[in-house]
Order: C-alpha cells, then structure tokens, then sequence
C-alpha cells in the first residue's frame, strides 16, 4: 500500500476495530487514526448502499434470471416454450447459435434471427473498438503534442477539442447520420454516391469516423494532461545530450506518458465495448453493424432470460478484457486515481 | 587572408547558421500553426454544419454552402412541434429533471465518499475504490434487462423514477471518482489549524471545507449533469412519450411524412439540446479539463 505524501502530519493505516473500549476523546494522533476506519463507513455507507441497490442488485438479478427459461412463444418456432430452470441452455444457445427446436430440441438459428447473431455481433463490437482505440489514440497523442506546445490561439484549441466531447451521443448520431445522408455533405465533399448507411463496410466506418470524432478530444486531453506532467528539463537535458526529435519522443515523451496513456487507452476501450448509442441511431444494427449491447437490447422484448445471459455474457467479455489490461499491460487504474502522491503540475 | 576578411567570413558564416536556425524554428511554428488549424476544423466543422442547417429553409437541407444561407427560424418551431408526434419541449423538461434530481443525489451522497476516500486512511480503501472504479465502467446493457423485467413487474415503465435510479449507476461512481481527486488537491492544513483551533472534524468539513471545495463540487456537478443529460440507453427502453428525455426524442424524432427525415428540424433539435451544454462547458473549460482527467495522471 503506498503511503500518501499530502500536506497533513504522519498518517498511519487505521488498524482492525477491535478495541472494546474507547480512549478519552479529542487529544492525541493516535486516537484520531483509530476513528478514522470508523468514520470511513459511516461516510462511504451511502455511496455503498446506493451502488448496491443500483448495480449489485441488478447483476445478481441477471446472473440468477440467465439459468431460467423464458416462457411464452418462441419467436422463431412459434412454439410454446415452458418457462423453469434452464441451466446453461441460454449460454449455450447463445454461444453455439442454437435456437429451440420443435421436437424440444434446438437446431442452428436460422439466419436472420438474433439468434443467430451473436459471433457477428461479437466481431463488429471487437473490430469497431480495436479500430476507434487505435484512431483515437494514434490522432488523440497528435492532438495532445500540438496542445501542449505553445503558440497564439492554444486556448482556442484547447476550447474546441471539448466541443464534439460536450455534443450528446444521440445528436452525434444524428448529425453524422446527415453527413452521411446520400446527398449529404460528406458525398458531396468528396464527389462520391455512396450510400454510408445502407451497406456493410460505409455503414462501419460511418460509426467508426463519428465515434473517433466525438471521442479523439477526451483521448487528447487525457494525454495532454499526461504531457504536462513532465517536466521541461528532461527535455532540455536530452537536446544538450543531441537526441533527435525522435529519440526523445520515444525515450522520453512514450515511456513518461505511458501511465495516463494506459489509463485513457483502458477507459476508451470499456467504452467502446459497450457502445451502443451511436450505432443504433446512426445505422440501427443493419448492414453488421449490430454490437452486443444492440443485440441485448433488441433481444429483451423477445425473452428476458436469454437476454440476461447475453448481457452478462457481455459483461464477462468486458470485465476479462479489463482484467487483462490492468493485469498484463499495466494499466494502474487505482493507483493512478489515488494512491499515488500529487505531482506538480 | 586579413584579419578582417577573417572576421567577416566568421560572421557571414554566425548569421548563416542564425538564419537556418530562425528559419527552422519559423517552419516549426508554421507547421504547428498548419496542425493546429486542422485540429480546429476536425472539431467544429461537423459542430458548425449542425447550426447551419438548424438556421437553413427544409427546401435547402442539401444545400452545400460553407456560410448560412436561406436563414430561417421555422425549424426551431419544427422542433417544438407535436403534431407529427415529437414531444420535445417536453423532454428537454424531463431531461432537466432527471439531469437535476441524479446529479442532487450523487452529489448529497458521493461528496461524503469522496472526503473519505481523500482524507482518511481506513482498511479495504484500495477495495472501496476499485469498486467505485468499476462501478463507473459497467456496462448498461447488463443493468438493462433485470431493471426492464422488475420496473414491467412493479409497473415502473415509462416513469420518472425509472430513468432516475439507473442514472444514478454511473453518475454516482463518476461523481465520487472526480470529487475524491479534487479533494486530494486541497489545502486540508487549514482543516488541521481548525482542528487546533477546537473545531471537531465535523466542524471543520463544514465550516472551512466545504465552502473551499465549492468550485470542486460545482465541477463535479456539471459532469454530472452532462452524463445524466447525454444518457440515451436505458432511457431508450424504459421511457414514455411523456417521460422521455431529449436524447430519446432527437433520436426518434419523426417528420410529416415517414419516408422524409426532418434533417433541419432534427439539427435545430441537436443545436438547442448542444448549445447551453457547449457555453457550460467553455465557461468553466479549466475546470472541466481538471475534473475529466483529474485521477487519470494524479
């Protein structure tokens, strides 16, 4: 645990609430240090409470309603389905694209169905995650550089990188959807007739070029703050020493950044993960451009229980790929966010 | 070879290399100036087409001029309109409302979190903060489907306290993750010489605390608001005609005739929803900045 440096006395971690009796009050450290555990509950117990109402509950809900049947007709038999205990029946038919059968059985979904879209949706959600981190970060790091050097004009730029960050999700969709409108600007511009929102590849990268636009500025300002964070004089000390422009970005600018790089890069891609808004207003989910939190979301009116599993199978995915930055590419989030002693800014 | 010509030949040769040097740097400038303007035109060029086609005649959505052109106000009257079946001076009202109620909530209960998470040191505080961390990283979706098949149970579909409580999953983390990082910025001697001075640590959070991190906590108040305001998931399957908020009905916003989209009467929808959330935001531009990347490199 590391040990805070901020401006108060010597701190120590508060030790286990097993003191049966209570010291006379209000002298000394040390008694302040024991009632600090105390008063840490009672503070965060909202915050507790009101997280567990409103996402503990919610997850073990739909952990508990995945292992059960959805009754009612199936939407693509027709038949009557009973409801009851499923065991992994939902995961499995999600998985291996196994829809109920009419013997009782199930069979491979028929195209079309939700069904049968899970790896499709899978792969979009990967491919426009992995290509909007990588956009963003590669133009996002561009960004920042310029913003942190200094010229007439830079608050002016640093206003308006937060413009498209200030612009709702759900009026992005709408405006890049009239961009992309067949006689729209963005054809025009560029003397195409393409139709963006009406086939596989235009319709992704009309998601992709409205998602990097809108999220490119957070990208930036999170590095950009990270570029603050060093100090001049390295850089001074690495020209005396004759390292090119090169060298110091890469020994000096990368390695220095990589923390709150690491951090941006994370949250952008948990972001991306479940990105749903711009989506399914911009294309609805036609074309390939369903993610799972589309497929969720058009799977609930259908079955409640099957949508649970595939939300929480979604939540698995997001969580392992969590996990796995925090645990093998460094990714400190925690400590980033705290633990670490205020830097200079 | 004079002494002079020597010494002309050094200076011709010292204001070469001056002249490469002024040049490079110049070409230097030039260039970020050049980025820069990109930079510029990538962030508000799709910004600036919404408002021009929000002011353009619907006879002109396509029209291709870089400044305004056919100027009219009909759209923003368009936007209002609910005989097409739009509810939108209705839902800019619920978006108010909720954005207000969520962010009242998070901050009456977060605010408490965050000075502990800042100030004391207690056991499991690394536990504590990951979950919040990871609270505000959750996806909606694995929230939606138990939330739909309750509130459908208990008949909470389409009311106000359905859209609020879900809000309140991601504001709340979001809040105490931005206020605990304020707070840690904070000069808390002076809560110790209040301390000296008799106050208990009661005392001094609300007497001398408080009123410091009132700019932290109004902050942290504005974020809250735009991510309840920007909310368009859950809101999208547990709303009403009459309880839905501005991102639902921008998004479902429909014309006289089905097969038409209203493009202009959409953009002066989007513009109105942008335009206070855009001069909020350039307001307290610093602030704002802080508290986005407050925690990411503290």
């Amino acid at each position: 645990m590391a040990t805070e440096l901020g401006p108060t006395p010597v701190k120590r971690p508060a030790s286990g609430g097993t003191e049966t009796h209570r010291p006379p009050k209000g002298v000394g450290e040390d008694n302040r240090i024991k009632s600090q555990g105390k008063w840490a509950t009672w503070l965060l117990a909202p915050t507790i409470l009101a997280l567990a109402v409103v996402i503990v509950y919610p997850i073990i809900s739909a952990i508990v309603m995945s292992f059960q049947k959805d009754a009612g007709l199936d939407p693509a038999t027709g038949l009557f389905v009973q409801g009851g205990p499923a065991g992994i029946q939902n995961y499995v038919n999600w998985l291996a694209q196994q829809c109920a059968a009419p013997n009782g059985g199930t069979v491979a979904c028929p195209p079309g169905t939700l069904g049968g879209q899970f790896w499709s949706a899978t792969a979009t959600t990967f491919l426009f995650t992995i290509v909007t981190v990588t956009l963003e970060t590669v133009l996002g790091f561009w960004m920042a550089m310029i913003m942190a050097r200094t010229f007439k004009g830079r608050s002016l730029v640093r206003a308006a990188v937060l413009v498209p960050w200030a612009i709702p999700t759900a009026v992005t969709a709408k405006l890049w959807f009239f961009i992309f409108a067949f006689e729209g600007i963005a054809n025009k511009l560029f003397n195409t007739t393409i139709l963006w929102t009406g086939s596989e590849w235009p319709a992704k990268w009309a998601v992709i070029i409205a998602d990097v636009w809108k999220t490119t500025p957070f990208m930036a300002l999170l590095i950009l703050a990270g570029l603050q964070m060093i100090p001049a004089e390295v850089y001074e000390a690495a020209k005396v020493d004759g390292a090119s422009a090169l060298q110091r970005f890469r020994m000096i600018t990368l390695p220095l950044v990589k923390p709150a790089l690491m951090v941006a890069v994370l949250f952008r891609t948990l972001d991306a993960l479940r990105m749903f808004d711009l989506p399914y207003i911009l294309t609805g989910g036609a074309n390939n451009t369903t993610t799972l939190s589309i497929l969720v979301i058009n799977q609930i009116r259908q079955g409640f229980n099957a949508a649970a599993a595939l939300s929480t199978i979604t939540f698995v995915i997001i969580f392992l790929v969590a996990f796995i930055f925090v645990r093998f590419l460094g990714a400190n989030v925690v400590e980033q966010s705290g633990a670490t002693p205020k830097g200079k800014k | 070879m004079t002494t002079a010509t020597a010494a002309s030949d050094l200076r011709a040769r010292q204001d070469k290399g001056r002249k490469t040097a002024q040049n490079r740097e110049k070409w230097a400038q030039g260039r970020t100036y050049i980025s820069a303007a990109i930079v510029l035109i990538w962030c508000l060029a799709p910004a600036y087409w919404m408002v021009v086609t929000a002011f353009r005649e619907v006879g002109f959505t396509y029209d291709t001029s870089i400044l305004p052109s056919h100027i009219t106000l009909d759209n923003f009257n368009t936007a209002f309109d609910t005989s097409f079946g739009n509810h939108f001076g209705q839902a800019l009202l619920n978006s108010v409302f909720i954005g207000v109620v969520v962010t009242a909530i998070s901050l009456l209960i977060g605010v408490f979190a965050a000075y502990a998470l800042a100030r004391l040191n207690f056991r499991f505080k690394y536990l504590v903060l990951g979950f919040i961390l990871g609270a505000s990283m959750f996806p909606g979706v694995a929230l939606i489907t138990p939330l739909f098949q309750l509130f459908t149970n208990i008949g909470w579909i389409g009311t106000y306290q359905a859209l609020i409580i879900p809000n309140i999953s991601f504001v709340l983390p979001l809040t105490v993750y931005t206020m605990t990082s304020f707070f840690r910025e904070m000069p808390w001697e002076l809560e110790e010489s209040a301390r000296v001075d008799g106050c208990t640590q009661g005392q001094a959070f609300r007497k001398v605390i408080m009123p410091l991190a009132a700019p932290a906590i109004f902050t942290t108040a504005i974020l809250a608001f735009i991510s309840s305001w920007n909310e368009f998931l859950i809101a999208s399957q547990l709303s009403s005609d009459k309880t839905q908020p501005v991102t639902v009905a921008i998004a479902n916003f429909a014309g006289a005739q089905p097969n038409q989209i209203p493009y202009t009467a959409i953009m002066a929808a989007g513009t109105i929803v942008t335009i206070p959330l855009v001069i909020l935001v350039l307001v307290f531009q610093r602030k704002i900045v802080a508290g986005l990347t407050a925690g990411a490199v503290k």
